[in-house]
């Protein structure tokens, strides 16, 4: 089992209503979750706005500390573990972000960027790891000199993905990260994570508020409303018969292609 | 896959060329004073005290800009006070820059109690008036270059710290930060290669002007006889000088303060072209 994730609970601090003296108040934003991530398992986790996805993402990853609860990864519980102790392990789980703008530091070149992470844990020959990670999310090696603001968008998530398999994790949680992406680009960029998921054999989280998409790449599905998990089901089931109101909510969100065509 | 982008080169800007080549000049200025000064800045001679610049009636060869009330050669004097200019530009910019900018660094991005504590003084800084504050300084630790630099540097590093800090606070909101803990490096080692490069045009901008500013409160200490000893020439002492005798010599007054406020906005501008030039992101 890759991950175990056991009645999590996780709040933050409210800093705009905070008195002058004393805390703040918090909010509840992850409210007792509990599901596993098998080894090799494709997990999408879906919500709307608001659920708790981003965050929930981010406490698998040791981002943010929960406040109850436990996560295990590979049989390590690593839910209050101290940075300094994680720092060894951070080379296992790895993230994709939502916004590759903003995930790509703009004074780096793409090859510092994805080399950085590299050196950190102490790989031999970073240089060939870097074109070896830009061939494999299908960029010109000549990309490792250019700087993020220099690629388009689905280039710019592809760098993204670069530096995250350049590490050889075990685990990739990925972060809406087509959201930002048009529709052709979208589509590019999922051929390709589903590629590398099967070519490495990785174990992928992967969050969006789209249904659609995760059907598409996912085999496990785990709806969230209010941070709590609503459903929890193999995707075919889950479309066939969804049991819970919000699950057919989102459903009726996705878009369909043009249902009132008459020759149909 | 080709970009145009890339191959793009931007031309110096006459921003650039300008106050570069005028900083240049100053900077040479300082230092083949001796070789290039016709005259002693020093030596006085009663009988040609007030001579006018080469271009008026009765003004005496080898003396280009005039001479002051007690006959010492006003070119002579800008020149060597140029001296002082740079040095104190330098040296005063430079401390006022690692000190404020590394505070600002650690405030933004630690936020919690080392922000609290530097934001703290900050505030507390800066509601002293500063050039009474600058006079009380010197009042304290006694006139002399050392001085000066030290005043410049306590009043002036606020300056830093509010800018840098601010820049951090939202550099650190980037998901680059974040990307950086998820590869495991270490806090301080992320403030160093993520967030410093990213804030490190902002600090070049606000060191030039700052350098500016230093060359500024020089002169107002010199101008209040606060600064270096008298027989040190220096543009505030030479516009103190001058302003007493405006009405019958003007060109005591008006060269040095032409010399320092080409000199501020040089500074200035040459921040503005730098940042402009060295940012892959504006270029």
């Amino acid at each position: 089992m890759m991950y175990q994730i056991r009645d999590l609970h996780l709040s933050l601090p409210d800093m705009t209503r905070k008195p002058l003296l004393g805390p703040a108040p918090r909010i509840n934003i992850l409210n007792g979750l509990s599901f596993d991530v098998p080894q090799g398992a494709v997990l999408g986790i879906v919500g709307g706005s608001g659920s708790g996805k981003s965050t929930l993402g981010r406490a698998m990853l040791r981002l943010l500390e929960p406040t109850s609860g436990s996560i295990t990864f590979d049989g390590i519980d690593i839910t209050h573990q101290r940075e300094a102790e994680l720092r060894s392990m951070r080379r296992r789980f790895q993230m994709i972000f939502q916004d590759p703008m903003s995930s790509l530091n703009p004074r780096r070149r793409v090859g510092g960027i994805i080399a950085g992470p590299l050196k950190l844990h102490g790989f031999d020959n970073p240089r060939a790891r870097v074109d070896e990670a830009l061939d494999m999310v299908g960029l010109p090696r000549s990309f490792a000199s250019r700087y993020p603001h220099e690629l388009s968008g689905g280039q710019r998530q592809r760098v993204g993905i670069a530096r995250a398999i350049a590490l050889r994790p075990d685990f990739i949680l990925a972060d809406e990260i087509v959201s930002g992406l048009d529709v052709s680009s979208q589509a590019q960029v999922l051929n390709l994570l589903e590629e590398l998921v099967r070519e490495l054999g990785l174990t992928l989280a992967f969050i969006s508020h789209d249904l659609s998409v995760i059907r598409r790449l996912c085999s496990r599905i785990v709806v969230l409303h209010q941070g709590k998990i609503v459903e929890e089901a193999e995707t075919a089931a889950l479309f066939d018969a969804p049991q819970a109101e919000y699950t057919r909510e989102l459903m009726r969100a996705i878009p369909l292609p043009d249902p009132d065509q008459v020759w149909i | 896959m080709r970009d145009a982008r890339s191959e793009l080169t931007r031309p110096i800007g006459v921003r650039l060329w300008l106050s570069g080549g005028w900083l240049m000049l100053l900077a040479c200025a300082a230092i083949f004073a001796p070789w290039i000064a016709p005259q002693d800045p020093l030596a006085q001679d009663l009988f040609l005290g007030r001579m006018p610049p080469f271009w008026e009636n009765g003004s005496e060869a080898g003396f280009w800009l005039g001479t002051d009330s007690l006959g010492r050669d006003v070119l002579s004097r800008i020149l060597y006070g140029a001296r002082l200019a740079m040095i104190v530009a330098l040296v005063a910019g430079t401390l006022t820059c690692l000190i404020g900018a590394s505070l600002g660094l650690i405030a933004g991005f630690y936020r919690g109690w080392p922000d609290r504590i530097i934001s703290r003084f900050v505030d507390i800084w800066m509601a002293f008036p500063p050039v009474l504050f600058a006079i009380l300084l010197i009042a304290v630790l006694g006139t002399g270059l050392t001085s000066i630099i030290i005043a410049i540097v306590i009043i002036d590093w606020t300056r830093f710290a509010r800018v840098i800090r601010a820049e951090a606070l939202s550099q650190s909101a980037m998901d680059y930060v974040a990307s950086a803990q998820v590869a495991g490096r270490a806090r301080f080692g992320t403030m160093l290669t993520e967030i410093l490069p990213n804030v490190l045009p902002t600090i070049v901008a606000l060191l030039t002007l700052e350098m500016g500013i230093a060359v500024i409160v020089e002169a107002i200490l010199s101008f209040v006889n606060l600064s270096i000893s008298t027989d040190s020439p220096t543009w505030g002492g030479m516009i103190a000088e001058g302003r007493i005798s405006v009405h019958q010599a003007w060109w005591v007054l008006v060269f040095p303060l032409i010399t320092l406020f080409l000199t501020v906005l040089s500074f200035s501008q040459l921040g503005e072209g730098l940042k402009d030039r060295f940012d892959p992101v504006l270029r």
